[in-house]
Parts: C-alpha cells; structure tokens; sequence
C-alpha cells in the first residue's frame, strides 16, 4: 500500500543554523502516527514543512505517491492536512458555526452567505462528535474542551485525509482526553490518518499505531508502538544509555527526607472570582507541598491568590509574620517567589540581559542612592549563573538567546537570589529538555534541604508523589484531601482525585 | 563595560543606519546648500532642533513602555498657551519676579498633569495608548484655543524669552537643555531603578508585575515625563517667537518625536530607550526639514518627506527585527 | 492563567449585546430633543442633521472595518481634506466625474496605507499617520493651502446642498445605500467574516486558511474610499475643497464606532450599530447648538474639539473593562 504522506531527505536551516538535517517521516492512510522528541529536535518544523508554513530547502514530500508542493495553510486544507496547533486555532469571538465553515460558507443564489444552511451543517457536523450546543453562539463561551472538538469537526468536515494534532491533550482534564481519543479512533475507523505530537509518553501506548523518533533535526527510527517500552524511546530521544537513565530515576526531587520546621503560610477557605471556592492549605518550613488536580481544579489559581495576584473574595492567609499579602510586591518583600507555568508570557523580559533578569525581583534590594549597586549586581548574576550552571555566553547576554532550560534556571535564579522563604513553582519542568529537567529538580531539592518550603504545581503525577512531602489535593475549587509521603503512590493519588472527582459530580 | 541600553558593539542598523544618514544629509548640504558651513546656520538648526529633541526624548522613554504618546504637540500647545495668559497677567505685571516664576513653573505643572491623565488612562483604565492619548491630542489643543479664545498672543518678556533665544558659551541655551536633560535621562535609564524597571515593563509587562514592580506607577511615570517635557519644549517655541499661537505651537509634533525616537533605534515593541539616539534621531529630522526649506522646497512638501522618513525608518526596523 | 482570561471572556460574551446601549441612548436624546426643542423635529434641523452627519457617518463606518481587523486609521482626516480639494478641481466636469474621482483619490491613499500595513508590516497606527502627515502635505500642495471653490455651474453642488422630498439631502441617501452594502458585505459575504476573523484572532484566521492579506488589504482601501466620499461631501456641502479640514474627524470616527459596541482590539462589531454611534455624537452637538440658540450656555467653536475628546472619553472609559479583557485573551 502506498503511504499517505512520504517525506524524506527533508532539510531546513535558518539564518544559517540547520534545523532539519536528512528528516524524514511516513504515514500510513488510518493510522496514528506519533512524533516524539525533545524540544529543538525538529519535530514542529518538520510538520511546518508538511503544511506549508515554511518552505523547505530539501527532500521530497509525497502525498499518495505523487509530489506535494503546499505554499499554505489554505492549499494544506485544500490538499486534505489539517492542523490542530497547540494554540488553539479558532476565533473564541466568533460564533461556533464560523470557526467550522470559515472560508467554506454555504452560500445562497446571490452569492452572499446562507447562515440557515450554515448553522444547520455545523450542527450536524457536530453531532458526528456528540456535540450538541447552541451554534449561533460565540465560542470562547464554551469549554477548552469543546473549543478542540469544533477545531477537530472543522477538519473533518473538510474531508482531511490526514489530521495532525500538536500537543492538542495539553489543556484537557482527563474525561476530556477521553472524549478526543474516542474521536480519534473514530477518525481512524474511517481512513483518515493522524499525526500526534505530545510530550506525555503514555498517550502514545493508548491510541497510537506507530512512532517516529526525531533528535538534532534528524529522524532517528521508526517503530511499532507495540514493540517498544517506555525507556526505549526515552533513549533514542536523548541518545543516552538507557542504564544510565534507569539508575538516575525521572525526577530528581525525590530523596529528600527533611524534618519539616515551622508553618510559615496558612491559608483558610480562600475563595476567588478566579474559581477558587474553599481551598485551605499550609506551608511549613523545608516541606515540598504538592498541588494535585486535574486542569482547571484551581491549582494555578491558588497559588495566584497566595502570591497576592488575585484578590480574595474570601477566606484568608495567614502568613506568620502577620503581613497582609496582596500585591506580588509585598509577597516578594516577604521572600515569597513564584516560578510561573507559562516561562514566555510570564517569566523572561526577552531584551533584557541574563544579568537584568536574574535581578529582576531584587531590585530595591539592590538601591544605592536610588541607583542600582552595579557591582554587588554582577557578583549575585555571576554567582548564580555558575551554581546553576546556566549555560550562556555571559551574563549580557539577551535572556532571549538563550535555550527554554537555560531561561528557566535563569528564572529560577531569579527567585533563589531573593533568598527564598517559600518558593512557588507551577510546572518548573514544563517544556524543558530531560537534562536540564534533572538538574532544575536537583537544585530545587539543595534548597528544601536548606530550610525552603515549596509549593509544587506539576501535572506529572510521577514529579509530585515522587517529589512532594505532602500532596493537597484540589477539585472544582476545593481542596478535597490530603496525602502523605512517604507511601504515597501514583495509583493513590490518581484514586484520590477521581474519588472525590465522581463524588463532585459538577464536572 | 558593555551597556546593553546604551552601546551594542553588534552591528545595529537603526542605529548605525542613523550615522550614515546623517553623514548623507551633512554632505548634501555642505554641497549643495548655500551658506551652510556658518554659524548661523548651525544656531538655527540647533534652536529648532532642541524642541523636537526634548519630545523626542519624552516620547522614547514612553515608547520603550510599549505605549505611545500622540498628545505632545497638543500638551505644548496647552503650556505655550498658558505661559503668556500667566506673565501678562496684572498680577505678573506687579510682581515681575513671581509672575515670571509662575509663568514657567504652572505650564509645567499642568503639562505633568496631563501625563498623569494619559498614564492613568493608559495603566488604570487598561485603554490602548493610541486611544488614549487622541484625547488629549484633540482635546487638549482645543483647551488651549478656548483659554486664548483662539487669539495670537504676542509679547515681550525678555527674561522669558531667555528659554528660547538666550546664549550660554556662545551656543544657544537650548542647546544645553537638551545636553542636560539627556544626561540625566541616560543616568535615569541606564543606572536608576526606575530605568531598569521601565525596561521591564516595556520588555514584558506580565513578567515585570509578577516580580513586584510597581507597573502602573512606570507606566504613569514615563507619560509624566513626556508630558513635562512637552511641556518645557512649548515654552521653548513661545520664547524663540515672542508669540504664541494655540493653534500652531507644537503642531505636528507627535510626528517629529515618534520619527526622531524610531530613527535613534527606539524599537516601537518597547523594551529599549536609546536616549542619545532620540537627539540623533531629531537632528536628522530637523536637517531634512532644513535642507528643503533652505532649497526653496515648499514646506507642504516636507510633512510628505517626513511621513517618508518615518516609514523607511520603522521598515528598516522590522527588518532587522526578523 | 488562560483560564482566567476565558472565565472573563466567556462572561462578557454572555453579556449579550453591546450594541443595546447605544440604540437606547440615541432614542431616548431624540424624544428628549422632540419634547425640549421646537425646531429639532423640523424640515430644516432635520436635513442639515443629516447633510453635516452624512460624512462623519461614512468615515465612521470605513473606520469600522479597519478596527473590526485590531487596527486603526488615522488618516481618515486629512483624507477627506484631500478629497475635498480634488473633488473641487473635478466639479466643472460634474458629478459623475469627481464624484469617482475623489473616491478613487482615497481609495488610493487607503492602498497606500494596505500596502505600508499588510507588505511592509508597519503598525497601523504608524503607517496612517504617516499618510495622514502625507495627505495633509498632499492636499496643501495641490491647493496652495487656499480653499478651493467648486464650480457651482455645474451639478456638483447639488449633491451637497440638494433634497429629496425638501428633506432628505443626496448626501444621506448615498450614505444610507453605503451603509446598506458594507452591512451586507460584513454580515453576509466571507470577505466581511475573513474582517471579523482577523480582529478575533489573526493566526488562526491564518491557520483556517482565509485570506487574511486581501482582507487587510480591503479594509484600509475601504477606510480610505470612505474618506474619500467624505471629502466630496465636505467639497458639495461647503462649495469649497478644503484642505485644512479633517482636524479631528480620525477622533469622533474612532468614538461612533467605539460607542457603537465594537471591540477596540477588534474581533466584534457591527455596522448599524457604528452608525448609531455617529448619529449619537453628531446629536450632542446639535443639541448644544440648540442650548446655544437658547443662550443656556455660550460655547465657541473651539469647545467642539474639547467635547469630542471628552465624549470618546466617556465611552472608552466605559467600554475599558471589556477591552481590557479582550486583550488579555488575545495576547
């Protein structure tokens, strides 16, 4: 059988730095094909060069056996590709009937748009997924959820032959999940293939055929998903010895085994407009506390409302020194830090210096006669940037420069060189490659060994049973539980939020 | 000592692309223009340059927020306007001292406010800069015609018209404001708290708030300076022409700081405050405007050479962007 | 953090219609003008209301699609300026020359703005006042900054100054036949959801693979052919080109369609709604002339800059949450 889409000798370089390098990748029609790699390895140029998003300096791309040239989104769709970016690609202020028939409008005799036989086509496009809502209205009203299932109805209802989903489960809770995979072995049942682009290794072994292998811009192997075990891929991903990956574990903040100290934050029914409806958690000094949950439980939101970003409308927290925090200044002046999830939007101030962003949140620490002290600047910014080994050309380098796990040691700085009392981190590993993973995890276990409590955010359960002292579970809200390490294990804390998940109901 | 806000040792064409410019128009008129290499020529252009220059640098520290700042020329306008109904006053006319004293410290003072309106607007209200400042731009000129219930006013106020016409070293006073304020600008930018936190907001706003910097108060605190300075530079035109003219002060202005920020480097995405490069910026725009009018071209035709400048430079910018 | 920004975002867009007010609004200034005035409801107030209205209407609303995209032109003014000079030298061929003429002469410089915005990628803001600068420079060139009398021989200035039924001028039925096409074009054609797509979200206007370019493209050529028409209102109405008008306008075109219910940053908005927000201001001007005949109050032309500027005001300052959440979500 001729393979749906066929790439190989595939080459690509910017400005001069070769991003792809002999890449290639074939898909069979109805199958679902899975891409993996680390950040960097050329996996989303690849599929920017399948869509036509860039062009690419060599190779073949063959689609059914004959030569595909694709100069754009519009001719990708056209061709039968359609992509679900990790962005979502939709317009949440436009009806839900528009982001499915945008560009292919039902139209009447005159020519102009027929809306009755466009809401009608959406709505029964939609039922083909179990979507039943009101068409007319704007989709941002809807779930995440609902949002990548109208992108995904919007593919089909284009007779793509080939669906490719970039990181499309990131933002679903588990049910969601669910639901999408039962699309795609629908989509699968009737001949369209898949390309699937996710950094959970797990959903691979539960919905994908096969499995293509990318590092440094080059494909590595191709396999049978069946024939493969987790620690097999992660070694070809990473090109290490598959031993040496065993014997350091995957996640480097187990270990610790610290007495915890004195209860340094309490917090007591906090309710927000954010969502927060009664979560009530303590931080005590050398403790890691975990936050569980699924997406959207009110995991980030709690940890926004103890920084003081969002106002309470509830319930307080008490911070033991009895200051009121509620402006993220005043929790810095605390030596309270916050390592946010989203390190581009967030965290980096991209023009500025490896050096300016590290002393960022310890500026006034730093006024001499209302200038800042350059000199103690350059010695805490060197300081840092040799204990975390961040790897950078000097500390006046732009931070933009600089490699995601690079970036995020130097956020990372940032916040150590506050002298943290209580450090919050939402996803410190997220987007990270393996290595720089280990190491962040490790530096952050040195601290809590040194009397740092944290407050830990991750969605990999294996990072919070393995890592965190205690584990508040969070639900709708709430916070429904609490589970104790040692004995903690993945299985436990999976029953723990869907026990209370069931019960909750509200979901 | 490499400063990142200040000297890039890579090449940059914003700024480098400036230099040659500037060596461009400088031959040019050596060439071509008659009496050129004179004196004169130079107090002229330096007088008129100063104001754009003062703006100019007003508007790169609010630029470099991410913002921008159309009200300038209509905040001169308001200042300029004031300074005459204030020293003409019976009150000045019995206390010269005092009512000259107020005559510069009052325009000022409601230059600032005006600041403080537009970065109210801008940081508390969460409205788009460009909106924001169009009221002031429209309204604010339309304040100071009501004030002067549009009449040109004229005057004679020697001790005034120091601001624009005096001589200090034999170069015109202006000349030296500039020099001072950019200066100190360059210190406040470079060395100060304030500077640095300015950066960070314009470099990343989300990320500056979540690291305890007061955002709204550097935001207000860059349109507060702009406006002030606005304010300084339209005392400055009513000196130089013992007149002032609501409808004329400052006209136009908001186009000759945005061009002389952006041709100095100021990347309009915020994050960078090139000081000195404004002054070059405003130099340029002054020389193009003085090499057309000094060649007879009709002064209609500059605005059109200046709206090219500003889109080259800007192009330019984007280019080396991607 | 995405969470939040669409937790505000679903509630605005459960908000329901933005546009109510500004009906509502209008409305109620009318029946209170009925009752307070006694001329208000005349021949006469009503059809020079309309004539001086008509061409902030049309600008109002080519402002409106260019918005409806996140962008903005401010040279809408010195467009019509501009225009209005071109349509003057024109009129001694009549109506059906400058008409065109002068509409085309915007459309062309609304070209120029497309080609600065959607080839060049120069912010909007940037490029159109670079045009309004160069339009400005433009119109004072052709006109050697005199203001230029039609020929009122031929049967240009009956478009300004003539009536249908002594009350309805030309100027308000071409614009109401303006505004009846661009309504249709924006609510049933793709050209007109391709605008809506953009404001809301350009990449994945991209990524659905409309036509985001040609869209740009249209929008500012349509702000600039409405400029256009302005200016040969402006022209017909005044029996002159007048090239240091259009101070101004860019703000109280801003302001109609912002108070209309469209999002500043794009995305939402209608047409209708936009003219009833220029309808709205043009109102509040003539009920101060009114209140000026009664000599309530005594304000000088000058006031008139000052009131618009407080006017947009009033209306961003209450639409600054929505657009604030908005910006949020599409950043």
């Amino acid at each position: 059988m001729t393979d749906l889409i066929e790439m190989t000798g595939i080459g690509k370089s910017f400005a001069g730095v070769a991003a792809l390098r002999d890449a290639s990748l074939s898909i069979r029609p109805g199958e679902v094909h899975a891409i993996i790699g680390q950040n960097g390895a050329g996996k989303s140029t690849l599929i920017k060069i399948l869509t036509g998003v860039y062009r690419r300096d060599a190779g073949v791309v063959r689609m059914s056996g004959h030569d595909l040239a694709i100069a754009g989104p519009r001719e990708a769709q056209d061709a039968g590709i359609a992509t679900i970016y990790q962005e979502l690609s939709l317009v949440p202020l436009r009806s839900v009937t528009e982001n499915v028939i945008m560009g292919y409008e039902p139209r009447s005799r005159l020519g102009l748009i027929d809306w009755k036989a466009a809401h009608a086509r959406t709505r029964q496009i939609l039922t083909r997924f179990g979507v039943d809502i009101d068409v007319t209205l704007p989709l941002g009203r809807y779930s995440t959820a609902i949002q990548q299932l109208v992108v995904i109805a919007r593919a089909v209802s284009l007779n793509a032959r080939l669906v490719i989903m970039d990181e499309a489960t990131s933002s679903l809770d588990d049910q969601e999940i669910e639901t999408l995979f039962s699309v795609v072995r629908g989509l699968k049942d009737d001949g369209v293939a898949v390309l699937y682009i996710s950094h959970f290794l797990d959903e691979l072994y539960r919905i994908c055929d096969r499995v293509t292998v990318m590092r440094d811009g080059r494909t590595v192997a191709t396999h049978d998903v069946a024939g493969t075990t987790k620690l097999g891929l992660i070694t070809e991903m990473l090109g290490r010895d598959a031993g040496e990956i065993q014997a350091a574990g995957l996640t480097a903040l187990s270990g610790g085994t610290s007495e915890p100290g004195r209860t340094l934050l309490q917090a007591d029914g906090l309710r927000t407009r954010t969502g927060l409806r009664g979560i009530a958690l303590d931080i005590r000094q050398g403790e890691i506390v975990g936050l569980g949950g699924l997406l959207g439980s009110g995991r980030t939101e709690a940890a926004r409302a103890l920084f003081g970003l969002d106002p309470l409308t509830g319930g307080a927290v008490h911070h033991h020194d009895g200051v009121a925090l509620d402006s993220p200044a005043k929790a810095i002046a605390q030596r309270i830090g916050f390592l946010t999830e989203d390190r581009k939007v967030d965290g980096i101030i991209p023009h500025l210096s490896v050096r300016e962003n590290i002393t960022l949140a310890i500026l006034p620490k730093l006024r001499k006669a209302g200038a800042i002290d350059r000199l103690r600047e350059r010695q805490i910014a060197q300081h840092y940037i040799t204990a975390l080994q961040i790897k950078t050309a000097g500390m006046e380098q732009p931070i933009r420069e600089l490699s995601g796990g690079n970036q995020q040691k130097v956020l990372l700085a940032r916040w150590l060189a506050l002298d943290p009392e209580i450090l919050i981190l939402d996803e410190p590993t997220r987007g990270v490659d393996v290595g720089a993973k280990f190491e962040i995890q490790s530096i952050i276990r040195d601290q809590v060994a040194k009397g740092l409590a944290v407050l830990l955010i991750s969605s990999e359960f294996e990072e919070l049973v393995e890592g965190a002292d205690r584990i508040v579970v969070l639900q709708d809200g709430r916070s429904v539980a609490e589970l104790h390490n040692p004995g903690v294990t993945q299985d436990a804390l999976i029953n723990a939020i869907a026990h209370h998940h069931d019960k909750g109901a509200a979901a | 000592m490499s400063d990142p806000t200040m000297i890039h040792s890579r090449f940059d064409p914003a700024r480098h692309g400036a230099l040659i410019a500037l060596v461009v128009i400088l031959a040019f008129n050596l060439i071509v223009t008659p009496n050129f290499f004179q004196a004169q020529t130079l107090f002229v252009n330096i007088s008129q340059m100063a104001t754009i220059a003062i703006v100019a640098m007003g508007m790169t520290l609010v630029i470099a927020t991410g913002g921008i700042d159309l009200s300038v020329g209509a905040v001169m306008a308001l200042a300029g306007a004031l300074a005459p109904l204030i020293f003409l006053s019976d009150f000045a006319q019995a206390n010269p001292g005092l009512g000259l004293a107020a005559s510069i410290v009052v325009p000022v003072l409601v230059a600032l406010f005006c600041g403080v309106f537009n970065g109210m607007l801008v940081s508390c209200f969460g409205v788009q800069p460009i909106v924001a400042t169009l009221i002031l731009f429209i309204s604010g000129r339309g304040l100071a015609q009501v004030l002067t219930n549009g009449n040109l006013q004229t005057f004679s106020n020697p001790a005034f018209s120091y601001l624009g016409t005096g001589r200090v070293l034999g170069l015109p006073f202006q000349g030296w404001l500039v020099l001072a304020i950019a200066v100190v600008l360059t210190w406040v930018v470079t060395r100060s708290i304030f500077g640095r936190q300015l950066l960070a907001v314009g470099g990343n706003e989300r990320a500056a708030r979540m690291s305890g910097l007061p955002v709204r108060r550097v935001k207000i605190g860059a349109y507060v300076i702009c406006s002030g300075l606005a304010g300084l530079a339209g005392l400055i035109v009513v000196a130089i022409n013992s007149a002032s003219d609501a409808a004329r002060i400052g006209n136009l202005m908001e186009l000759d700081a945005i061009a002389a920020a952006v041709v100095g480097g100021t990347l309009l995405q915020g994050g960078r405050a090139p000081i000195f490069g404004a002054i070059l910026g405003a130099v340029i725009i002054q020389l193009v405007k003085y090499t057309l009018l000094a060649n007879g071209i009709a002064d209609e035709v500059a605005l059109i050479a200046k709206a090219a400048i500003i889109i080259a430079a800007v192009y330019l910018q984007q280019g080396w962007k991607e | 953090m995405g969470d939040i920004a669409s937790l505000d975002l679903r509630r605005y867009l459960r908000g329901g219609s933005h546009s109510a007010g500004v009906w509502a609004a209008l409305i109620a200034l009318i029946i209170f003008s009925l009752l307070r005035y006694e001329n208000f409801g005349g021949a006469y107030n009503i059809s020079s209301f309309l004539n001086y209205n008509a061409m902030f209407i049309v600008i109002s609303v080519g402002m409106c699609f260019v918005i409806l995209t996140g962008g903005i032109d401010l040279s809408v003014g010195s467009v019509a300026a501009f225009t209005s000079v071109v349509a003057a030298y024109l009129s001694p061929y009549g109506m059906q020359v400058a008409l065109p003429g002068a509409v085309l002469s915007g459309l062309a410089i609304g070209a120029l703005n497309a080609f600065f915005v959607v080839a060049m990628r120069i912010p909007p803001f940037i490029a159109t006042l670079a045009t309004m600068l160069g339009a400005k420079g433009g119109a004072l060139v052709i006109s050697g900054a005199q203001t230029i009398s039609v020929d009122w021989g031929s049967n240009f200035t009956r478009l300004g100054m003539g009536k249908v039924w002594d009350i309805f001028p030309w100027t308000a039925i071409i614009t109401a036949v303006v505004v009846v096409a661009l309504w249709i074009v924006l609510e049933r054609t793709s050209l007109g959801r391709t605008t809506l797509a953009i404001g809301g979200g350009e990449d994945a206007a991209t990524m659905m693979g409309l036509n985001v370019r040609r869209a740009k493209c249209f929008v500012y050529m349509l702000s600039g052919a409405c400029a256009g028409l302005a200016g040969v209102f402006l022209a017909s109405g005044f029996g002159a080109g007048q090239p240091l008008e259009g101070i101004g306008w860019e703000l109280s075109a801003i302001a109609s369609v912002v108070v209309g219910g469209t999002l500043l940053t794009g995305g939402m908005g209608s047409v209708l709604a936009t003219v009833a927000g220029a309808l709205l201001l043009g109102l509040v001007f003539n009920i101060l002339n009114f209140e000026n005949g009664r000599g309530v109050i005594s304000l000088s032309a000058y006031w008139q800059m000052v009131i618009r500027g407080a006017f947009l005001l009033a209306v961003i300052l209450l639409q600054s949450r929505l657009s604030r959440t908005t910006q949020k979500e599409l950043s």
